[in-house]
């Protein structure tokens, strides 16, 4: 069978798990960046409780497998009365796992926008909520965007695993064309021509373009 | 501190000549470092003192502790007759809470040696982010206030710029705006000319001169520019190890000074120059 043969028979399930994969990368996209900035504000918080209650998050999201926190939440959640559809439990357990690593970004650029921004931003009298929304989280934006751009790529590929829950991305098809075509090198190269592209030529454009974007608001383009 | 000695303070400055700021037997302390030693130092409604002493004397630290950017830990500062650091609960002071904190610090206005203006706004924008967000004003309103405040500093022209574009006096300049769109009685400067070039010097100083002559704004300056401390001040105050050393009319203070340290600091900064 030609390539071109194998892409207008499986091309159809090639693609319709490539959209799921991109529908799933953004809705886990979007859960990971506002669980990142709720945990990451919260490692910063006075309370003690509070930073420790973010910091468990991290330290359980962080410290163990990807996999595993899957198969916790699709198939043991279930027993203590959570039972989720796989394609929720696949984009819970994805954002959670990448929303960790997200909310050390956001720490991290939160503290380094300088002393200096604090200080002016109250002697101006501003409230403590004002000084973060105001003033410093715009600038820890324009700090945290590129490593972001490198944690959505991270995140792209780590959505393959969702396929060991039979939810229908683009590894599950190219693995059910696989084991009933037996043509690996066509299934899993397409998939990871595919893999790439989109995180090519889709996350980092946007990712650049977000950049530029913001560097422009802050007058530095 | 225990509540006796706080029982010392009045809980507010009444009666006539209530100076506008008076730091009252003020000690700030980093560890076993002394860095404000009982300090007393009263500044008229109006006037214009300025700090001068050597590094390290905590020249900066009155400013910061005068505008709760740094706490204090003994004695009480009043602003305008009342307590800044302290609130009265009745019968005593006790701590200053937050809501205290943000009622008193609308009194006091800072300009900073390194300007901190905020990188993601314009000129104007800098200028009225306190009047929207804190005063409540309208845009409207705070669009005229900031304006007019950017002409007196000279930098209507570049109200548009984000400070990135903008040479180190020309944001002090903004800056020195943005801190008065606020509107405050006490207006503090900390070593703002000591990151400028010097031929942008005078960008500053002549700002802050034209203050001096056309508002009845308190002022409390720490510089280094001795010659400009001369011209402009109503009186020089000489800090050593956290305390007052000497103070007087810059004529007193430069022309004459008493204490031995004095003399030896001012003759170090003269050669220096
Ligand atoms: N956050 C801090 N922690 C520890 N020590 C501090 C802190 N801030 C200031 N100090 C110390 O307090 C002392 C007084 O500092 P301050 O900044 O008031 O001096 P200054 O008179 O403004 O000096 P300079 O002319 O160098 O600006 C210094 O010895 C300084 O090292
Ligand atoms: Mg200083």
């Amino acid at each position: 069978m030609s390539y071109f043969e194998f892409i207008s028979q499986y091309g159809e399930r090639i693609l319709s798990g490539t959209l799921i994969t991109i529908i799933l990368t953004i809705i886990a996209a979007a859960l990971a960046v506002s669980i990142a900035l709720i945990a990451g504000l919260m490692r910063l918080s006075p309370n003690r409780f509070v930073r420790s209650v973010a910091a468990v998050y991290v330290e359980i999201f962080r410290g163990t497998s990807l996999l595993v926190q899957l198969y916790w939440i699709f198939f043991v959640l279930p027993l203590f009365g959570f039972t989720l559809e796989k394609f929720t439990a696949g984009f819970i357990a994805v954002g959670l796992n990448l929303g960790a690593y997200g909310s050390e970004l956001v720490r991290g650029a939160i503290l380094s926008v300088a002393r200096g921004q604090w200080e002016a931003a109250l002697a101006l009298n501003m409230s403590g909520v004002q000084r973060m929304r105001r003033i410093i989280l715009p600038q820890a934006l324009l700090i945290m965007l590129p490593p972001w751009g490198n944690l959505m790529i991270e995140l792209l590929k780590s959505t393959a695993l969702v396929a060991l829950i039979a939810v229908a991305d683009l590894t599950f098809q190219a693995k059910q064309i696989n084991s009933s075509t037996f043509l690996s090198a066509q299934s899993f190269g397409t998939a990871l021509i595919i893999y790439y592209v989109v995180a090519r030529f889709l996350i980092t454009p946007s990712m650049r373009w977000l950049e530029r974007f913001m560097a422009r608001k802050m007058g530095e383009a | 501190m225990t509540d006796e000695t706080h029982a010392s303070f009045p809980l507010r400055l009444e009666g006539a000549n209530v100076p506008m700021v008076s730091f009252r037997k003020v000690t700030k302390r980093y560890g076993s470092l002394v860095v404000l030693d009982s300090l007393d130092l009263d500044v008229a409604e109006g006037e214009m003192v300025t700090i001068i002493g050597p590094s390290g004397s905590g020249k900066t630290t009155v400013l910061r502790t005068l505008m709760t950017l740094d706490s204090i830990n003994d004695g009480v500062i009043y602003v305008d007759g009342e307590p800044l650091t302290h609130m009265s609960d009745g019968t005593k002071l006790v701590p200053a809470n937050q809501r205290h904190l943000r009622k008193m610090r609308s009194k006091i206005g800072m300009c900073f040696q390194h300007f901190h203006l905020f990188p993601h706004m314009t000129a104007l924008e800098n200028c009225m982010e306190g009047p929207v967000n804190v005063l409540g004003l309208s845009k409207k309103e705070a669009r005229e206030r900031s304006e007019e405040l950017l002409r007196m500093v000279g930098m209507a022209d570049k109200r548009d710029q984000h400070p990135s574009r903008l040479s180190g006096g020309q944001q002090q300049r903004v800056a020195i705006a943005r801190a008065l769109a606020m509107r405050p009685k006490v207006m503090l400067f900390d070593e703002v000319t000591s990151a400028l070039d010097p031929e942008v010097i005078g960008e500053v100083t002549g700002v802050i001169k034209k203050l001096v002559s056309e508002h009845n704004l308190t002022m409390l300056m720490v510089t280094h520019q001795m010659g400009f401390a001369r011209q402009i001040s109503d009186r020089v105050s000489f800090f050593y190890k956290g305390r007052i050393e000497e103070q007087g009319t810059p004529d007193e203070l430069f022309g004459d000074p008493k204490k031995e340290r004095t003399q030896q600091f001012l003759s170090a900064v003269r050669e220096a120059v």
